[in-house]
């Protein structure tokens, strides 16, 4: 008996399926449907297209300069290394980070859990937040610029890029964990307090755990905004290939791979190293996303 | 809902007075066949006990339905299980009215051995309790209801004087031992049916008030 | 003197009277009913029994709470009075996380973190709630994973586990199946011997099983409050004969 239905299965067609001749026939009977079908199918296979291009595009041109020696300790004008902008990027993006994550957690959960409804401080910052995240990214270079470099003498430096690029995620990541702790449902605070639990607790144990993965997204979109930044970066943390090391290292210049990539396109000698740059770049950005997902994924099972 | 759970109270009101003149006829008939010696409305009555019994199940299956779909509370719970008790004893009522016919058409042939007065007036007032208990409870009248349960001792009075008065016929002359048995057997019937009135008269309050005697049932 | 007493009570939600000069008496180890159409100031009640309504904007309060005698809205801590006034929700509300520190969020709240300590409140609780022989498995397992009327089961155990001496119910099984409410019946009566029990309830035939006494709201007034076998069988007042008979309205 079950053989049969097995064997039987593959010569039927299920009836709550249209056979193409149905579809064509479907689709002869209501033209537009058929014009509306190819324009979203031909959205896709464009925006598929780009894409692919794009990716192939620089993994063609970069890959065959992919040398060792890419990799040295030292840049020169004979070695254009991408090393100290690696060791650079990593820095800005961890300073960037422990200054702008912080802060943009405590004050969505203060926005989100504290804050009555409709209070006006509230509304406030979340105007600020939304203009801040409007404002082109040479600005947050020129403000950095004016204040950090000049009027706090910090000069070219590692920490200027870094608090530059800290007020530039702040309200990305404050409007994503606004968002995260926003979805949390109200009936585990309900449940919570309930239980004699304070809002403290109730935050720490209850809310913010199960708003992570949503705050994970937001900082990673915000690592993905300082790896590319660079017009931000020229007038704050400088263009000096070199590691910042030494008890003064946080007022060194640094280039970042984005700032690296940028300059050796511009001096025109080095483009296919720009190009091997970009590789590394593009593979840096996919690994953060790969690495971030897996992260999310593995918090949001315990 | 609410409208179609009221008309069926409606239909179940109807159904009770119905089954009320069923046996108020039942009884009446039984009545006037055992004074003027009438076989036929003798038979008849015997024939109206069926007739009560079906109605009986009817208005059961009727309120056992109300309870299941409607799952009635406050007056809707009171009248319905007053409709579940009441219908209980009219039934037996019914039973009586065809047992005293039967000891009628056993006596038909006989020339009665007393006057009958008194079994009559029990007849009477019996028959009035019925009727007044059923009245009740179609008029929600808690007033008449409680009449008729006083009433009760008027009847269980009348009874003891038939029996007295038949214990002396009996010690007259053996020879009236049968029928005096026979006529106490329908003054008990006449006694009981009183008795049913009571209990309805009873559950009619209870309707009305919550209260079943002294006590509350729920 | 009961384990509540509500004396002259008055709740507004800005301009809205949501509550009018309640008066209540809830007697100590009886099950409580609240019953009343909706929108009737029931549930608005029951939070306000231990201080949920502090969270909602505009809510304003006056008269007295007494609970033993003490007013929960006088120099009580919050938290300690809902450790005290436990709560069991409409919809099953787990947190996210295993049965087993769902269980032990409440204890270790009020700072018992002994393992062995948890492991006996856990088990004693998810057994007073009739479903330690369903999770004694999965207890590493996460709560999510159960079923709705074990989900609720879990919740009723969940606030057990800080051994309150009230349990207030809201709703607790409108959004189950009968077979799933018919066990939280059995629970509710079963552990009516060792707690205070209010449960506000939109299914009559649920009061009339389960409660002692009912009381009937309406339009933010409380109409009768009575035994409940006598609310249901002889209510005093019109108002209720015609809600419980379903003529209202």
């Amino acid at each position: 008996m079950n053989q049969t239905a097995a064997s039987a299965r593959p010569q039927k067609h299920p009836i709550n399926r249209l056979t193409l001749k149905q579809r064509i026939k479907s689709y002869l009977k209501h033209p537009l449907s058929l014009f509306l079908f190819l324009i979203v199918a031909a959205a896709t296979l464009i925006t598929v297209f780009v894409l692919f291009f794009l990716i192939l595009y620089i993994l063609i041109k970069g890959i065959p300069y992919l040398t060792p020696s890419l990799f040295a300790f030292e840049y020169n004008s004979e070695n254009v290394s991408m090393f100290p902008a690696i060791i650079t990027t990593i820095m800005m993006t961890v300073f960037s980070l422990i200054l702008a994550v912080p802060l943009g957690i405590f004050t969505a959960i203060y926005l989100v859990e504290y804050a009555r409804r409709g209070n006006k401080i509230v509304e406030l910052v979340r105007l600020t937040s939304e203009t801040l995240s409007g404002i082109p990214s040479i600005v947050y270079g020129l403000f950095g610029m004016l204040f950090f470099v000049t009027a706090l003498h910090w000069g070219f430096s590692l920490i200027a890029g870094a608090f530059t690029l800290a007020i530039m995620i702040l309200p990305l990541i404050m409007r994503t964990t606004e968002e995260a702790l926003k979805s949390v449902p109200d009936t585990y605070r309900e449940a919570s307090f309930g239980l004699g639990a304070g809002r403290l607790r109730t935050v720490f144990r209850i809310v913010l755990p199960s708003a992570i993965p949503g705050i994970l997204a937001g900082v990673i979109l915000a690592i993905g905004r300082i790896v590319g930044e660079t017009a931000a970066l020229i007038y704050t943390a400088g263009t000096v290939a070199q590691i910042p090391t030494g008890r003064e290292f946080l007022f060194m210049s640094g280039r970042t791979l984005a700032i690296h990539m940028w300059a050796l396109s511009g001096e025109g000698l080095n483009t296919n190293q720009a190009y091997a740059t970009a590789v590394v770049l593009l593979i840096v950005v996919l690994l953060i996303n790969w690495l971030s997902a897996a992260v999310a994924k593995r918090l949001a099972k315990s | 809902m609410r409208n179609r759970f009221d008309r069926e109270l409606e239909v179940l009101n109807n159904e009770l007075i119905s089954m009320g003149a069923l046996i108020e006829n039942a009884i009446g008939d039984a009545v006037k066949a055992l004074i003027e010696k009438d076989a036929g409305l003798a038979y008849k009555a015997i024939d109206f006990d069926s007739e009560v019994d079906e109605k009986e199940k009817d208005i059961e299956r009727r309120c056992l339905k109300l309870l299941l779909q409607q799952q009635p509370v406050a007056a809707d719970l009171r009248m319905i299980s007053t409709a579940l008790k009441m219908i209980t004893d009219m039934e037996r009522i019914g039973d009586q009215a065809r047992d005293i016919s039967e000891i009628t058409i056993r006596l038909i042939n006989e020339d009665y051995i007393t006057s009958m007065e008194h079994i009559s007036k029990m007849a009477k007032d019996t028959i009035s309790m019925v009727t007044r208990s059923v009245d009740a409870y179609v008029a929600h009248d808690l007033k008449l209801a409680q009449e008729v349960i006083e009433y009760d001792d008027v009847v269980d009075g009348l009874f003891d004087k038939v029996k007295a008065d038949l214990i002396g016929l009996i010690r007259e002359s053996a020879d009236n031992g049968e029928q005096a048995v026979d006529l106490l057997m329908v003054a008990k019937y006449f006694e009981r049916i009183g008795d049913h009135a009571t209990n309805i008269a009873e559950w009619v309050v209870f309707s009305i008030t919550g209260q079943h005697g002294s006590q509350r049932v729920i | 003197m009961g384990k509540f007493e509500i004396k002259n009570a008055d709740l507004y939600y800005n301009d809205f009277h949501a509550l009018k000069n309640i008066n209540l008496d809830i007697p100590q180890k009886q099950i409580t009913a609240f019953i009343g159409p909706s929108g009737c100031g029931k549930s608005t009640l029951l939070k306000s029994l231990n201080r949920m309504n502090d969270l909602i904007e505009g809510c304003k309060i006056t008269g007295e709470f007494l609970l033993d005698g003490e007013d929960i809205y006088g120099n009580m801590d919050v938290n300690l009075l809902r450790k005290r006034v436990g709560m069991v929700f409409q919809k099953p509300n787990p947190f996210p996380m295993s049965v087993y520190d769902n269980i032990a969020f409440g204890p270790r709240t009020h700072g018992i973190h002994s393992k062995s300590k948890l492991d006996d409140i856990v088990e004693k609780s998810l057994r007073n709630a009739a479903i330690w022989e369903e999770v004694k498995d999965r207890l590493k397992k996460s709560a999510l994973g159960l079923s709705g009327g074990q989900q609720q089961r879990l919740c009723i155990a969940r606030a057990l586990a800080v051994e309150p001496e009230v349990l207030l119910m809201d709703e607790p099984t409108s959004a189950l199946d009968p077979i799933s409410t018919s066990k939280i019946e059995d629970l509710v009566l079963e552990i009516k011997r060792e707690y205070t029990i209010i449960i506000v309830t939109h299914n009559m035939q649920q009061a009339t099983r389960i409660s002692d006494r009912t009381a009937f709201f309406l339009l933010g007034e409380v109409v009768e409050y009575d035994q409940t076998e006598n609310l249901f069988s002889m209510p005093k007042d019109k108002r209720t004969e015609d809600y419980i008979t379903g003529r209202f309205g």
